[in-house]
């Protein structure tokens, strides 16, 4: 059986093509300022890539944020459902969660199942997301992609005590004005997240292994600060940005049985 | 909901409570007569939720609730304007949205009402905030009225012999207080039937709420939220009275005729804190379109829930003692044995708390609530981070997902 998972976040839209659980396909697009047409243009995308048409899909789940804008969609599942499912099939050892999108953290406790059994989410506030991170490698005018790797060179993290990020990024702006390096200032910023990230795990009560899913898993820099505060090991997988994606294609197949 | 709706679909008909408008009715006219409490001679006294108001009610004193406005400002979608003058003045947004709401309103007499009646003078009881001292500490100023406050110290465990006899005492000197505005003594007697009718009144409110333990249940906490407002503003009335033993046999009809309150009742919910009072109507659908049914609310039955420490024969001095046990004047210890009761009695499946930003008192330890439930009881908890009345606290996206992702824990 064919199914697509589609995840409309804040900032990308990804796309998962699923043939019996194997994973066939993957697609990555911005969101842009139109969420519904986003939804819609991934999964072109991603099936134009594959030869495939819309036909072929038997089964779509729809998830993210934008989820309610995929009027194809034949469900919508919250992400925290969906990362869940889509982390328990890439590892099913794994028993937590932690999806740092675009503009929010979520923290998700799974049984061996896959099964949801609690979760938390960032207050409506952009610290601790992907956002925060954007702002402040754009103050710093440092490449996002790069910004993981920059930190591992720090020697000594500058201290980022704001958890507004409007106001971190002041305290960013005086921290370069003071000379402090390049170095140690993003690493500060990846510890005032990982700080933050690891309160909202502690709540729901950290479960061992973790894997990092979410936009903000393919930034090393913030996986090792999370992986030193929460001393424990985190996996990160090469589908963490599509995982919600592919669990929405694998809970797609759950709907017709 | 309570809202009566457009159309006449009969099902939706059936559904709707009867009562609501005797209800409404009944607050319209307590309004106007305080309003209009100058023409007629009457004093006004600003009391706290909290507030022992047995005496006002003996005294014939119209008692006004400030917290009752702010709950109608936030009904009323008019919070974030009136809260926006409290902050122009210089309160900060941390503040009480009840106390910032209710100030701008003092200032600009806007608001659903254009404002309160102005007090002759102010009863505040801490039973239910530290802030609410402050709060009608300013309003003494600015009318230039006398306060009088109610001191009840919270309870840990126990609530020891001399901390009784403090809170007996100052209900004595609340009366001194009373006989000195009104300028006549307290008629005893009278009192005591007041006291009679308050037992009586939150009886049946209690009764009221028991009625959600039915599967399916008639009426929901959202209901509740709005049938709250006689127990607190007339408390100790003959009309109370009527009115919830009125209610409270709507609600029998509705078990006997099987009439439940969401149509297709799954999955049972307590609700934890005060309302959404801007959102009621959006959270009521958007619980019932999973066919999710807020059975039960710790908030709404804070006012019975110290029936137990109260003497009839003995009613002012056993009320003092039990205003001081309220919900939110009690350690974390004696509210968990309250959640577990309750969800017990009500059969939940699952426990919503609104973390209100707010009401320190009441979201403060509920992180610890919740995982004692989750860890003891076994029952999925979801907090959902809002205001009472400032809408700018409230996130309708990252709402929808936690109630979404929370219900599909519940389905699954």
């Amino acid at each position: 059986m064919i199914t697509a998972g589609i995840d409309v976040g804040s900032i990308t839209a990804k796309a998962a093509v699923l043939d019996a659980a194997n994973i066939v396909g993957t697609k990555i697009i911005s969101t842009g300022y139109d969420a519904k047409k986003a939804g819609r243009s991934v999964l072109d995308q991603l099936l134009e890539t594959l030869d495939m048409a819309a036909q072929d899909i038997q089964a779509l789940v729809a998830t993210g944020y934008g989820r309610n804008t995929v009027d194809f969609a034949d469900k919508t599942i919250t992400e925290i459902t969906c990362h869940g499912a889509g982390a328990h099939f890439l590892n099913p050892d794994i028993r937590f969660i932690i999806d740092v999108g675009g503009q929010d953290s979520k923290v998700i406790r799974i049984n061996e199942a896959g099964k949801v059994m609690d979760f938390a989410m960032n207050d409506k506030c952009a610290a601790g997301t992907g956002r925060f991170l954007e702002v402040m490698a754009r103050a710093l005018e440092a490449d996002l992609d790069q910004f993981g790797d920059i930190f591992l060179k720090a020697e000594n993290p500058a201290k980022i005590s704001s958890v507004c990020t409007v106001f971190a990024e002041s305290e960013v702006i005086s921290l370069i004005a003071k000379g402090e390096s390049r170095e140690n200032i993003i690493a500060g910023i990846h510890e005032s997240v990982a700080a933050r990230i690891s309160a909202l795990a502690k709540r729901v009560g950290v479960a061992e292994p973790v894997m990092m899913t979410g936009g903000v898993a393919k930034n090393i820099g913030a996986v090792k600060a999370l992986e030193d505060k929460l001393e424990t090991s985190i996996r990160v997988s090469e589908f963490a940005q599509v995982n919600g994606a592919i669990g929405a294609a694998l809970l797609a197949e759950r709907l017709n049985r | 909901m309570s809202d009566p709706g457009q159309g006449a679909d009969p099902e939706k008909e059936r559904r709707k409570i009867k009562s609501v408008q005797k209800m409404k009715e009944i607050m319209t006219n307590y309004y106007i007569e305080a309003k209009g409490a100058a023409d007629t001679g009457k004093k006004v006294a600003w009391i706290t939720s909290g507030g022992p108001v047995e005496p006002l009610i003996a005294m014939d004193v119209i008692p006004v609730y400030p917290e009752n406005h702010g709950a109608m400002i936030g009904a009323s979608k008019m919070g974030v304007e009136l809260c926006e003058k409290a902050e122009e003045m210089g309160y900060p947004r941390e503040l009480c949205s009840y106390a910032r709401s209710d100030i701008g309103c003092s200032i600009t007499g806007g608001g659903p009402i254009g404002g309160l009646p102005e007090p002759d003078f102010l009863i505040c009881c801490n039973n239910i905030c530290g802030t609410v001292m402050k709060w009608y500490e300013v309003a003494s100023r600015y009318y230039d009225v006398p306060l009088f406050i109610l001191d009840t110290p919270f309870t840990h465990r126990e609530f020891p012999p001399a901390a009784k006899q403090y809170v007996i005492d100052q209900i004595y000197e609340y009366i001194e207080f009373l006989e000195r505005q009104c300028g006549r003594k307290m008629d005893y007697d009278r009192m005591q039937e007041v006291g009679r009718l308050s037992v009586e009144g939150l009886r049946l409110w209690q009764a009221v709420l028991d009625s959600g333990a039915h599967k399916p249940a008639p009426m929901t906490a959202f209901d509740a939220f709005f049938h709250l407002a006689l127990i607190v503003t007339l408390r100790g009335t003959q009309e109370a009275v009527d009115y919830y033993r009125q209610l409270r046999d709507e609600m029998q009809e509705r078990i006997e005729q099987g009439i439940g309150m969401v149509p297709n009742e799954k999955y049972r919910l307590l609700w934890d804190n005060l309302p959404v009072w801007y959102r009621t109507k959006w959270l009521s659908e958007k619980f019932a379109a999973h066919d999710a049914c807020l059975v039960g609310d710790t908030y709404t039955s804070a006012w019975s829930g110290v029936l137990p420490y109260i003497d009839e024969n003995n009613f002012l001095e056993s009320m003092s003692v039990a205003y001081s046990q309220v919900y939110i004047n009690v350690s974390l210890d004696i509210m968990i044995d309250t959640l577990r009761r309750m969800i017990d009695k009500y059969d939940v499946d699952g426990l919503v708390m609104h973390s209100n930003r707010s009401c320190k008192p009441y979201s403060l330890g509920q992180y610890d609530l919740q995982r004692m439930v989750m860890e003891e009881l076994k029952i999925p908890t979801l907090v959902l981070e809002a205001d009472m009345v400032d809408e700018r606290s409230f996130s309708e996206s990252q709402i929808e997902t936690r109630i979404d992702a929370f219900m599909e824990i519940l389905k699954s």
